[in-house]
């Protein structure tokens, strides 16, 4: 940066070259100016608080405050930062700058999950310790164990169906000659929303019931009707009425899994097929020595991807059975508990349990991606 | 730098400034206005807010709105409701946030008995004029506002709408045509039922599926058969959770619905479509023509869900479901909203004595779609000839009683209740199982 716009920008050089140059201020006025920034601070955060009518008013002074005074707060610590000595400036200036970051997720993510673990371990309305019977009920309760063993089948179904169809219909497309029709065919469900998706199986699955007068507008009992067959109530056949919701998300998802795996499998060197086909490899050998190894951790990324997605599962489920008919699962029990039956102890000991199902398919996603960057 | 820094400083002073005039700004004219008008019995209030939160929603939210507009005018007071359809969900995130309503406006009792548990709610009987109020309405209501609260039993709401759900909905006109005629008792009832089959057309339409809450409408059906086939204690015990669903009083009521719900040809579409039918559209299948079904029994919101162009009184109908046991008198079941106080200030004690007045709803009767259960409301305000009606067979009931799944604890009224239900209607549970698993989901 060439002297003449430092000193036009002199915040820049402060930014940039804080290692360099020692600090000019003031320490006086330094800390005049931390004691500003904070009644700027807190008195705003105050009159927010206590100003309640305006709301127009309110609106625009929260959004220039905040954005203000959050520009203000780093050059503030940035300052006391390169007023610090050098030695130990480069830690000062991390914590300066990520500081408020690791605070913001302390308060917002830590908390929150400690809080919940402290509250599975309570009562109904958190009034007194029950040591582990929310855990005990969580493993026990029959409608616990029928939402493990429906989230179970998402899980494994849900997961593989989009994977393996994805992964096929991205091979299959990148051969055709109408690859963007196929692929914008099968990715357009992704842009409808889970509780849209819900609406429009609905009628996929209507049943009007059987008897004088009754006309049946859903479209798969129209088809089996064609066929000679009788219509069906699809929702409420037990243990299958899950495979019919897993259908959806298979729908929503697959375009997912094909895009990215399309976008690794336009990343293959041209060259290694060639030399492949070459050596008198098939296409069969091709898919299975050359594109799955090579596109392996894009796969296992969207493998961990739908299966903490299938894991947190709700929406379908809550638009189209409410967890009626034994399709219940974990996300829509523990919503039931907390805000539908008022038992803050029973759905966090289900939440903690959800997080800690969680917890370890995220690790090893985290694990993935990072070694993926090295290597890239 | 120190440019910019003052440039920034600056700015927020002045944003600052701004902020503080204008509070500073209305001050003076509140208190012009009540030098101007020392007589002004709402000087006090006059300029205040009083936020308020519930399910009201679309014509509803209009509606309610244009009813308190003139006591808005004539005190001062701006009341401002937020009506959310997932009410249920965020009202308690609001409250256990610390940060509720002034005023929030329950559909269910049974979720407002949860925060009067948890010790959220303002005593009435500490805050409003309660001679008032106790003048206003029946005993019944007032009982049915009494909740226990951490420090014993407190006057947890006041009702501000009803809605009479022991209603029988016909297609009028067609119903006339083929020569039907109003039952008045059970007896007239069964055979006005079997005459509809034998004529070859299904005498009941029912769904009672409903998204999340899929089997409300069964647990209407039991309640009102509880209350026509046993003795008020013992639905009020069954409410309470002292009579076990798995009693005889409670499966005698459940056999009378299932033997006409299960009945063949007398529910459209027969047992299985009954839990895959929206309760909405349930009622449709009568104004087909010719009508598919000809009887739905529901509460008197449900008109909404009727066809746009049909007329209440000509088109459609409703008779009282007759009582099954003339023992039991002529009990009616009843729903509605309560309204319940979070934050004590003047304001909001006077929106709440004002709530317990008739004319906080007269806007509403008078436009239709509210039955008021004031005692200071008039038969007079309700210009549409149903609304009336319902009014009546309200006032006329030799016994009143809430819908018993909205008194329920919340994970029985709006859980294993409807649930199991629906899994018993669907066939995928068997009576004794459904009734087993609802006890054993009643809280300890």
């Amino acid at each position: 940066m060439p002297g003449t716009d430092a000193n036009l920008f002199p915040v820049f050089r402060r930014f940039s070259m804080s290692g360099n140059i020692d600090s000019n201020w003031n320490p006086f006025a330094l800390a005049g100016l931390v004691v500003l920034t904070a009644v700027v601070l807190v008195g705003g955060f105050i009159l927010l608080q206590t100003v309640q009518a305006y709301k127009v008013l309110m609106t625009v002074f929260a959004v220039v405050w905040g954005l203000l005074s959050t520009a203000l707060l780093f050059f503030v610590l940035n300052a006391v930062a390169e007023n610090i000595p050098r030695k130990i400036r480069s830690v000062s200036v991390a914590v300066v700058f990520a500081g408020p970051a690791v605070i913001l997720l302390f308060w917002a993510l830590v908390i929150p999950t400690l809080r919940t673990l402290r509250l599975s371990f309570m009562g109904a309305y958190a009034r007194e310790y029950v040591g582990f019977s929310n855990y005990e009920f969580a493993f026990t309760d029959p409608i616990m164990l029928e939402s493990f063993r429906n989230n179970l089948l998402w899980m494994i179904f849900g997961t593989s169906f989009c994977v393996i169809m994805g992964l096929v219909i991205a091979v299959l497309a990148d051969k055709s000659s109408r690859e963007k029709v196929f692929k914008s065919l099968i990715f357009m469900p992704m842009a409808i929303s889970f509780v849209g998706a819900g609406v429009i199986w609905k009628f996929m699955y209507a049943y009007k019931g059987e008897g004088i007068n009754v006309t049946e507008i859903g479209l798969l009992n129209a088809i089996v009707v064609a066929f000679g067959g009788e219509a069906q109530a699809w929702l409420l056949i037990p243990f299958w009425n899950n495979f019919f919701l897993i259908a959806i998300m298979i729908w929503l998802q697959t375009g997912y899994a094909m895009v990215i795996m399309s976008s690794a499998i336009k990343a293959i060197p041209g060259e290694i097929n060639e030399a492949a086909r070459v050596d008198g490899a098939n296409s069969f050998i091709i898919f299975s020595r050359i594109t799955v190894p090579y596109i392996m951790p894009t796969i296992i990324t969207v493998t961990t991807t739908i299966l903490i997605f299938s894991l947190k599962l709700f929406d379908i489920v809550r638009v189209m059975t409410g967890g009626n008919f034994g399709t219940n699962v974990i996300a829509n029990e523990f919503y039931l508990r907390q805000f539908t039956y008022g038992n803050s102890g029973q759905a966090s000991a289900i939440a903690i349990i959800l997080l800690v199902v969680i917890v370890p398919v995220l690790l090893y996603n985290l694990k993935e991606f990072r070694r993926r960057r090295v290597l890239k | 730098m120190k440019k910019a820094l003052l440039i920034l400083l600056s700015l927020l002073l002045i944003a600052s400034f701004v902020l503080v005039s204008c509070q500073k700004k209305e001050e003076p004219a509140a208190e012009e206005m009540t030098e101007k008008a020392a007589d002004d019995p709402y000087a006090e209030v006059r300029g205040t807010v009083v936020t308020m939160s519930g399910p009201f929603t679309d014509n509803d939210a209009l509606k309610f709105d244009e009813s308190i507009k003139s006591f808005e005018e004539m005190t001062g007071i701006d009341i401002q409701y937020e009506g959310s359809k997932e009410f249920e969900a965020s009202i308690g995130i609001a409250i256990e946030g610390g940060n509720p309503p002034d005023i929030v406006d329950f559909p269910q009792p049974g979720l407002l008995k949860n925060f009067v548990q948890k010790g959220y709610v303002i005593d009435l009987n500490k805050t409003l004029d309660m001679d008032k109020v106790k003048s206003n309405y029946i005993e019944s209501w007032l009982d049915m506002a009494t909740m226990d609260s951490p420090d014993g039993k407190i006057m947890a709401g006041i009702w501000g709408r009803v809605n009479g759900k022991s209603l029988v909905w016909y297609n009028k006109k067609e119903f006339d045509a083929a020569g039907y005629e109003v039952p008045e008792t059970w007896e007239e009832l069964v055979e006005l039922q079997n005459t509809i089959v034998s004529d070859g057309d299904a005498a009941w339409a029912v769904g009672i599926e409903s998204g999340a809450a899929t089997g409300w409408a069964m647990t209407d059906w039991v309640e009102e058969m509880m209350l026509r086939t046993t003795s008020l204690e013992n639905y009020d015990k069954w409410v309470e959770g002292e009579l076990k669903f798995d009693s005889p009083e409670v499966r005698k009521a459940i056999q009378t619905v299932a033997d006409i719900w299960f009945a063949d040809g007398m529910v459209y579409g027969g047992r299985k479509s009954i839990a895959t039918t929206s309760f909405g559209d349930a009622p449709k299948v009568m104004f087909e023509k010719p009508p598919k079904a000809w009887l739905h029994k529901q509460g008197n919101f449900i008109t909404s869900f009727f066809p746009d162009n049909t007329v209440a009184g000509v088109d459609y109908d409703f008779f009282y479901l007759p009582s099954v046991d003339p023992a039991y008198g002529r009990p009616v079941l009843v729903a509605g909203d309560i309204y319940a106080m979070f934050n004590d200030r003047p304001e909001v004690r006077m929106v709440m004595q004002y709530f317990a007045t008739g004319a906080s709803v007269e806007g509403w009767v008078k436009v239709g779609g509210a039955i008021s259960p004031h005692k200071d409301s008039e038969l007079s305000w309700y210009t549409n000839e149903v609304d009336r009606k319902v009014a009546e067979v309200i006032q006329n009931a030799t016994s009143v009683r809430f819908d018993g799944s909205d008194l329920m604890p919340g994970a029985v009224g709006a859980g294993s209740f409807w649930k199991e239900m629906t899994a018993y209607v669907s066939g995928s549970k068997s009576l004794d199982e459904a009734l087993k698993a609802i006890d054993q989901s009643w809280p300890q």
